[in-house]
């Protein structure tokens, strides 16, 4: 990775905006994440005073016994603190890997619920669900912990041909056409949830179950065996994209310039490839498909901070958290004690921003 | 699980000091909860499955219920039971904010996570017999009973269940003619398309008991099925639920479909529909739906 990390600094700025300062965006975002993070930790389906919170999480420090009510203690560390830290990795998951994807493909609009990233991982997950058990009985059975891995990485395996079939659709010597590599996206988005919907027919009624929830996904999913699993998976992908802001600033001059600029053009793109497909991958076989993040987060980040791919991509994770933990939380309470599915809130939230969007970008003049 | 009340009444004068609004709204919330709950920790139960919300009613525990599932419709009383949401998607949080001691659950009840948290939270998961049909009745009003410490009342409603059934099973004879009349169930009906019942299905199982025979076996579960299938696999007899005839405007437009119209049932417009949770919950009615069904299917003497 050292050459890609060797080019000088490119500082993409633009005069006529005023930008928020890099440090105060990153460590004002830190914080927001830190007050939402403690609201969604406060709030639940569940009442527990904010003091009982306190006490709870206070009594798992060694050496401290507070008298704390095991039931609430057990729904605090075993439920709810779990969930919301899943749903800041899924935040900051998604809205980095959308991120790195409009980096790659140069368009605001690249986002791995809309190309078909996701449905991608969801189809390779469905196909280890339904038919895992026929193409490889032993293995699933053996340990748990295989069963466990094996869905993520097929989600990433699946992400990856996907991304990596995109990007070769929609470039031509190297050259990307824009409306091609989204209308590839497109169609292979659906051909790929056309595949998990015959997966659907075949399953039985026990698989159907684990099946259903891809469609709108899911965080009740977070338990403190899945967040092991997820955890290293996204730390590679989160420090690894960061690395990648420098080559990234330099690929959105182009890709000509940016060789010049001493960038290893092919192998900053396939890291980019590689990446995305991995954090939205590995999620997915958790959450199921959640959309928009990757859009929306990356946008306002933009609209504050600017495209430098430095500020970008680690305020991106910071707005995606706090946006995903903010809908996790509406998702879990507003109809308690039932439960909305998350993709439905994140996509009434996400699609119209998208129109929007498109809009915006009709009224410039631009494709 | 007694939850010690006497502490959380301390705490709820350490919680009116601190200054936040956001706590303070939330002590108030609180102490309108710990009213409810009375100390001492009672019996709360959360239903999840039809059958199983039935078997409550029919024992007579209904008092300790605090939450149902949406498919818990019968009686009607069930129906004004707080609604912990549908029983393949709950909530760990959302089920334990009712703050229950004892879950009945379906083997439709999930997702399979959920189930282990509710269970690490300490509470008791009671889960269905699987299957249907009378020995997975009288199982479940054993295990509800036992749960609900109402095994007397189970005993009881077993041995009742048990006399009908066998009244009913008496009086089944062969159709007129030795063959079983072969029955097709409907459980939509969107444009030409039919959902419709294959085998390892609860409307198969009802068909199978009533004396009948399932008008298609090559599959498992419930599936869609083309206009001309639906000719091809020729039922005497159609089977529908009260609620699917009534989206489509009643029994009679279910035999106007097409393919429907062209079998042996819709030219004889041989169609029953009977309420969904009656006849495919498995729940204490299901002697009598069964003993209805062959009434109809003309098998009953």
């Amino acid at each position: 990775m050292n050459t890609l990390a060797a080019p000088a600094r490119v500082a993409v700025t633009d005069g006529r905006v005023r930008r928020l300062p890099p440090a105060l965006a990153l460590s004002g975002g830190a914080l927001l994440l830190a007050v939402v993070a403690v609201l969604a930790i406060g709030h639940g389906a569940y009442r527990i005073a904010p003091l009982d919170v306190l006490r709870i999480l206070a009594d798992r420090l060694p050496g401290l016994d507070l008298a704390v009510d095991p039931q609430q203690a057990a729904v605090l560390t075993a439920i709810r603190v779990p969930r919301v830290l899943l749903a800041v990795l899924t935040g900051a998951g998604l809205a980095v890997a959308g991120a790195l994807m409009q980096g790659l493909f140069r368009n605001p609009l690249a986002d791995p619920s809309l190309i078909g990233v996701s449905a991608g991982g969801a189809l390779a997950a469905a196909t280890v669900i339904v038919l895992g058990a026929q193409l490889a009985p032993g293995l699933l059975r053996a340990e748990p912990w295989i069963a466990a891995l094996a869905l993520p990485l097929a989600a990433f395996a699946g992400s990856l041909a996907v991304t990596a079939l995109v990007y070769r659709i929609g470039a031509a010597q190297g050259v990307l056409s824009l409306p091609l590599t989204l209308l590839a996206g497109i169609a292979i988005n659906a051909m790929a949830m056309a595949g998990v919907g015959l997966l659907t027919y075949v399953a039985t009624d026990e698989q159907l179950r684990s099946l259903t929830f891809w469609n709108l996904g899911s965080l009740a999913t977070g338990t403190w065996t899945v967040l092991a699993v997820l955890l290293p998976l996204l730390a590679l992908a989160l420090l690894g994209a960061l690395r990648l802001a420098q080559p990234l600033n330099a690929l959105a001059m182009g890709e000509a310039r940016a060789g010049h600029l001493g960038v290893d053009v092919r192998r900053c793109k396939r890291a980019v490839v590689v990446l995305a497909a991995l954090a939205t991958g590995s999620l997915v076989a958790v959450t199921g498909v959640i959309g928009f993040i990757g859009l929306v987060a990356p946008h306002i980040v933009r609209l504050l901070c600017g495209p430098d791919h430095r500020v970008l991509l680690p305020a991106c994770a910071l707005l995606g958290a706090v946006l995903v933990v903010l809908a996790d939380m509406a998702a879990r309470t507003v109809v308690a004690p039932a439960e909305l599915p998350i993709g439905i809130l994140t996509a009434a939230l996400g699609a119209p921003f998208f129109l929007a969007l498109l809009l915006r970008r009709r009224a410039a003049g631009s494709p | 699980m007694g939850t010690p009340h006497d502490r959380r009444r301390r705490q709820l004068a350490f919680g009116a000091l601190s200054s936040s609004g956001l706590a303070a709204v939330d002590v108030l919330w609180r102490s309108a909860r710990a009213q409810q709950a009375a100390p001492g920790g009672p019996m709360r139960v959360v239903s999840v499955g039809g059958a199983l919300t039935e078997i409550v009613y029919a024992l007579g525990a209904e008092s300790v219920l605090v939450g149902t599932d949406t498919t818990s419709l019968y009686p009607q009383a069930a129906q004004r039971t707080t609604k912990v949401g549908y029983a393949r998607s709950l909530s760990a949080e959302g089920v334990l904010s009712l703050r229950p001691t004892v879950m009945l659950a379906s083997s439709e009840a999930g997702p399979p996570t959920v189930l282990a948290q509710l269970q690490s939270a300490g509470l008791r998961l009671v889960r269905a017999e699987p299957g249907y049909g009378p020995a997975a009745l009288l199982a479940n009003v054993e295990r509800v009973g036992e749960a609900l410490g109402r095994a007397r009342e189970a005993d009881a409603l077993r041995a009742q269940l048990d006399t009908q059934w066998r009244e009913t099973i008496a009086r089944l004879r062969g159709a007129p003619g030795g063959a079983r009349p072969r029955v097709l169930f409907v459980l939509s009906h969107v444009a030409s398309n039919v959902q419709v019942s294959g085998a390892n299905t609860a409307a198969a199982a009802m068909i199978e008991l009533a004396g009948g025979a399932n008008a298609l076996g090559g599959f498992n579960g419930y599936r869609p099925l083309t206009a001309e299938a639906v000719v091809a696999a020729a039922p005497d007899a159609i089977l529908t639920t009260a609620q699917g005839a009534e989206a489509l405007g009643g029994a009679d437009r279910l035999l106007a479909q097409p393919g429907l119209a062209l079998t042996p049932a819709g030219r004889a417009r041989r169609v029953l529909a009977l309420d969904a949770l009656y006849l495919l919950g498995g729940g204490p009615r299901l002697p009598r739906a069964v003993a209805e069904l062959a009434r109809f299917l003309g098998t009953l003497a």
